[in-house]
């Protein structure tokens, strides 16, 4: 692929539709710039904030908006875990995913097993994942089919009152922001 | 159309499996890639839907068999044919052999934060919405064999609205080369006993994103 790849970024910049540098750029900002750092800060900064928590609900991409990062969340749309409720987000079609807020999907997010599975069988999902809910906590799947983006507020874990919102962000993993997993615990803090 | 992309509900392809500590990127390649789609997309010769469209429409097994950036470069390539931005020739010679289409823009390293953020869909209504959150619908038993975001396994059922997202560009028109005729998008959620069967979860929702012709009234 390698070889096939840069046959065709040869031929794009020699025909003049494509500036190499301004790839480097595009490649840079995802590999060191964008990322789920970044969602983690929105989780961390709802789990402290009980009033940046209802906005965020309420509009997502405003509430981001807030933050002044660099790219904007158009359609960007937070749902919230609770004991009752899990929410898990897949692309059936594709694989849409909220990148202003977590960056390039990781691979298993674009494969086929997560993509067909998700919607039928969640509770196999996240066994794979070494996550097991009670039988009773409902399980919402969003199957992202159009241009609005989904980013799940993870539950949080329990001993961490009184934390700091970088102390809180060091616990919310991609994962649990996609709800194939759930926040490291207070004791598994980096 | 129905292409083996619509995935949802198969069986057959295995446990997920995460990667631990899984880089960005797996090959320099891969990230190349993505930036040359990004880079070519903003040309505005093709919106997003044309650009699914070009890998939903890979044969099956080449689809299936691909990884994700080999389907972005496989279907990058046929955008370019299809545009006229590149020949046949062209590809298998590996560099330019004749004059370059004329194009109304390129993006520069300096342009790149702006295209970062995501452009809006959202577009003015054209006509009020005609449901609103509560309301029973009914997804239509659609199977049109150019681009649909409709999946087969949530045609022909039963479910509600719970929100409404505003209207959008409607990617079967978009991609049919119909205009961007905006319709409203909701979603809909399903009971997963609709969807899959009385053995299905009883504890499991599934919504979906529906533009409203997808959708109709349950008397």
């Amino acid at each position: 692929m390698q070889l096939r790849v840069r046959a065709l970024e040869t031929i794009l910049t020699e025909k003049g539709y494509v500036d190499p540098k301004a790839l480097d750029v595009i490649i840079d900002a995802y590999e060191s710039k964008i990322g789920p750092h970044i969602g983690a800060r929105v989780v961390a900064k709802a789990w402290a904030d009980p009033d940046f928590k209802r906005r965020l609900i309420a509009d997502a991409a405003a509430a981001v908006g807030e933050l002044g990062l660099t790219a904007r969340s158009t359609h960007l749309i937070a749902v919230e875990n609770t004991r009752r409720l899990h929410n898990m987000v897949v692309c059936t079609l594709c694989s849409c995913y909220p990148w202003d807020v977590l960056g390039l999907p990781p691979v298993w997010y674009k494969s086929a097993p997560y993509r067909s599975r998700a919607v039928i069988d969640p509770r196999g999902v996240l066994a794979d994942f070494g996550v097991i809910l009670p039988a009773d906590t409902e399980i919402r799947v969003w199957d992202s089919t159009a241009e609005t983006r989904y980013l799940v507020v993870p539950m949080r874990p329990a001993g961490t009152d009184g934390w700091g919102e970088e102390k809180l962000a060091s616990l919310v993993t991609r994962d649990s922001m996609i709800g194939t997993g759930l926040a490291l615990a207070a004791g598994d803090a980096p | 159309m129905n292409g083996v992309h619509d995935m949802g509900g198969m069986h057959g392809f295995g446990k997920v499996e995460p990667e631990p500590d899984e880089p960005v990127f797996h090959a320099p390649w891969e990230g190349r890639v993505l930036a040359m789609n990004r880079a070519m997309g903003y040309l505005g010769l093709w919106s997003i839907d044309i650009s699914r469209f070009s890998r939903e429409t890979l044969p099956p097994h080449v689809y299936l068999a691909s990884s994700y950036y080999r389907k972005w470069t496989l279907g990058l390539e046929n955008l370019c044919l299809q545009f006229g931005l590149v020949g046949e020739d062209e590809l298998a010679a590996g560099r330019a052999l004749h004059p370059a289409k004329p194009v109304k823009r390129t993006l520069t390293p300096a342009d790149v934060p702006k295209t970062l953020s995501r452009g809006s869909f959202e577009r003015p209504p054209p006509a009020p919405a005609k449901f609103k959150p509560g309301d029973r619908v009914r997804t239509r038993n659609i199977n049109p064999p150019g681009h649909t975001r409709l999946p087969r396994y949530a045609r022909g059922h039963a479910g509600a609205i719970e929100h409404i997202r505003g209207c959008h560009v409607f990617p079967d028109a978009v991609a049919a080369g119909k205009g961007e005729d905006p319709q409203w998008l909701y979603t809909v959620v399903f009971d997963a006993r609709e969807l899959w069967g009385e053995f299905a979860d009883p504890a499991l929702k599934v919504s979906i994103e529906a533009w409203e012709p997808y959708l109709e009234a349950i008397p």
